[in-house]
């Protein structure tokens, strides 16, 4: 499979993942989103950007418990749950968030 | 919310009338060459295919008086064929246990009886063939291995046997599946399913120190790779990444806390749940195994505690001993190996921990009986202990219990829907559909007494119903770990 981006056509697997990782840029996960009738806000980007500095850090996405922390601790408290995140992310902020970063989706009994 | 149609839920469980090949089109995405080689199986299909497929099931016949005796004594009486929640849920004839198992059976017949090389016609055996191979790729993962139609079969005959048959026949002319194959990768390269190494695994673990610290003002540690502890726990890794399984994990570490008990995780063998089981490979169920093992002996640890993971038990008390053992390195005082729903048990009876259940009386509960914990293994020291250590634990931590109704618990219960491989995004149609029996069972209770938590001791369970359950219109947190249920009511001593 693939998604075509600006002109340029990006490889990504039968789920709509990037199959590689460089790849990525702001133009991708924006339209991934679209391919999901999903406006990109400052909150879906808040949560994005931790997940690539995350994955940058530990090559795995956080757990859904390190995610709703750090993203209570910069939007504010009643933000820092998956209800929120899902939400922002109605197929589950670990694999929807995780497609739009450019990450690998977690696999296992998840 | 979905392009298929969701099942609706009934006052009784109703036996559907038969749709033909409604979940014909149902199949999983098949593995990449990489993660079949990295298994041992070839990348792609092989050129003589047929013909290794045939090979392939004459050794495990060889190799199985069991299967053999499956494949041979079926009667066609029909006792299974309302029994599966696949067929329950999606009406195709294909999903009666009996019709499943016919899909190799008459493959079996061709090769390997004298009726069926003979008078094929007569017996109904077929050649292996490109329609064969496409419906066993698809109605055998179509089946979950929760054995609930082996309990109503006269012959005891167990079509998860069959169906790992089929699947270790796939793998090995090259047809394997993407997900459970790319799992048992991961876990060869990084230690466990999700592939979470072993500094994210550490800092995972500090945040929840600084959590319950939070919450509970108590210093609970989640040890990780503490040479010389007592006891290793060996949990599912979803334990350490998803919602309610963390809980559970929390709820370990707070038990370990309250008693006093030595304890440690290993970034080795970072993951209970063994794949190998699902796809029939013993090959790769060993060597999955063995990594517990090395742990255990390279940590110096005098007991195995496994975590909330449902298939894991059954391969921890069923078959670790003859994949990785002896464990004679092993306290014998102690059960090799233990279940952490023992351990709390064993220190709730001997008033080594304290529970106020008070502090769950926003939960009204319910329990699942997990599939492989349910039929293919025992916890404590009595018949039957599987299914009453779970229910004393939780009724010891709670105030509000039901049970649901009997045919669909214990040894009867249903599957979750998303077992045995299946719980991947490309069935999710598959998993909506196979979980109507679990979820009408639990509209009665909802509808009766209330009930607000489904209480679960598997990975897959608590993910799949998580996913399924906004379906039908449960709210997804209704879901919820056992151990979480023990995390809130165990008593912690002095705060900080």
């Amino acid at each position: 499979m693939a998604i075509e981006v600006a002109g340029n056509t990006i490889d990504t697997d039968e789920e709509g993942y990037l199959t590689n990782r460089d790849d990525w840029n702001e133009e991708i996960a924006t339209a991934m989103a679209k391919e999901d009738d999903c406006d990109l806000s400052d909150n879906h980007w808040e949560v994005i950007n931790f997940l690539r500095e995350y994955y940058e850090e530990y090559q795995i996405a956080p757990a859904v418990r390190v995610l709703t922390k750090a993203i209570g601790k910069k939007l504010g408290k009643d933000k820092g749950n998956s209800k929120y995140l899902y939400e922002l992310f109605p197929y589950g902020p670990a694999k929807q968030a995780c497609k739009y970063a450019g990450l690998p989706k977690p696999t296992g009994c998840v | 919310m979905a392009d298929f149609e969701i099942p609706k839920l009934t006052e009784f469980q109703l036996i559907p009338h038969t749709k033909d090949g409604v979940m014909a089109h149902s199949q999983p995405y098949v593995a990449k060459p990489e993660f079949q080689e990295s298994l041992g199986f070839p990348g792609e299909l092989v050129d003589n295919w047929e013909e290794k497929a045939v090979e392939k099931l004459g050794d495990l016949v060889k190799g199985s008086r069991a299967l053999q005796v499956f494949l041979d004594a079926c009667v066609k009486c029909g006792a299974c064929t309302d029994k599966c929640h696949y067929y329950l849920g999606t009406s195709d004839p294909l999903n009666m246990p009996v019709a499943r198992q016919d899909l190799l059976r008459k493959v079996y017949r061709r090769y390997f009886t004298f009726a069926g090389k003979y008078f094929p016609k007569l017996v109904g055996a077929v050649d292996m063939s490109k329609d064969v191979l496409d419906q066993w790729y698809s109605y055998y993962h179509q089946c979950s291995q929760c054995r609930r139609c082996s309990v109503f079969c006269p012959y005891g005959i167990d079509t998860a046997e069959i169906s790992m048959a089929a699947r270790e026949i796939m793998d090995e002319v090259g047809q394997g599946q993407k997900y459970c194959n790319e799992i048992i990768g991961k876990v060869f390269k990084i230690g466990n399913n999700l592939g979470l190494p072993e500094p994210a695994l550490v800092d995972t673990l500090e945040g929840l120190e600084e959590d319950v610290l939070e919450d509970d003002g108590v210093a609970v540690k989640f040890p990780v790779d503490v040479e010389g502890a007592d006891v290793l726990v060996v949990t599912p890794s979803a334990d350490f990444f998803a919602e309610p399984h963390i809980d559970g994990l929390i709820g370990y570490a707070k038990v370990f806390h309250a008693a006093g008990i030595n304890w440690t995780l290993s970034s080795y063998a970072s993951e209970a749940a063994n794949f190998g089981m699902f796809i029939g490979s013993h090959a790769n169920m060993q060597k999955v195994s063995l990594r517990i093992r090395e742990a255990a002996q390279q940590l110096g640890v005098k007991r195995i505690v496994f975590g909330e993971c449902g298939h894991a038990w059954r391969v921890a008390y069923s078959f670790l001993n003859t994949l990785a053992g002896p464990f004679d390195f092993l306290d014998p005082n102690y059960p090799v190996p233990q279940h952490i729903i023992e351990v709390t048990h064993d220190l709730i009876q001997r008033g080594a921990i304290t529970l106020d259940k008070s502090a769950n009386d926003e939960h009204r509960v319910t329990y699942h009986d997990s599939c492989n914990v349910a039929r293919a293994s025992r916890m404590g020291n009595i018949p039957g202990g599987q299914f009453v250590l779970p229910r004393e634990v939780i009724k010891a931590s709670v105030n509000h219990y039901y049970d649901m109704a009997p045919e669909t618990v214990r040894e009867s219960t249903f599957c979750c829907g998303g077992g045995g491989g299946l719980l991947t995004d490309d069935l999710m149609e598959l998993r909506v559909k196979g979980a109507q029996p679990r979820m009408n069972a639990l509209q009665h209770v909802v509808d009766e007494y209330d009930v607000n938590y489904l209480a679960a001791i598997c990975a897959i369970c608590k993910s799949q119903f998580a996913k399924v359950m906004p379906y039908y219109d449960f709210p997804m947190d209704m879901i919820g770990s056992v151990h979480g249920l023990v995390s809130n009511a165990i008593q912690l001593g002095v705060k900080e």
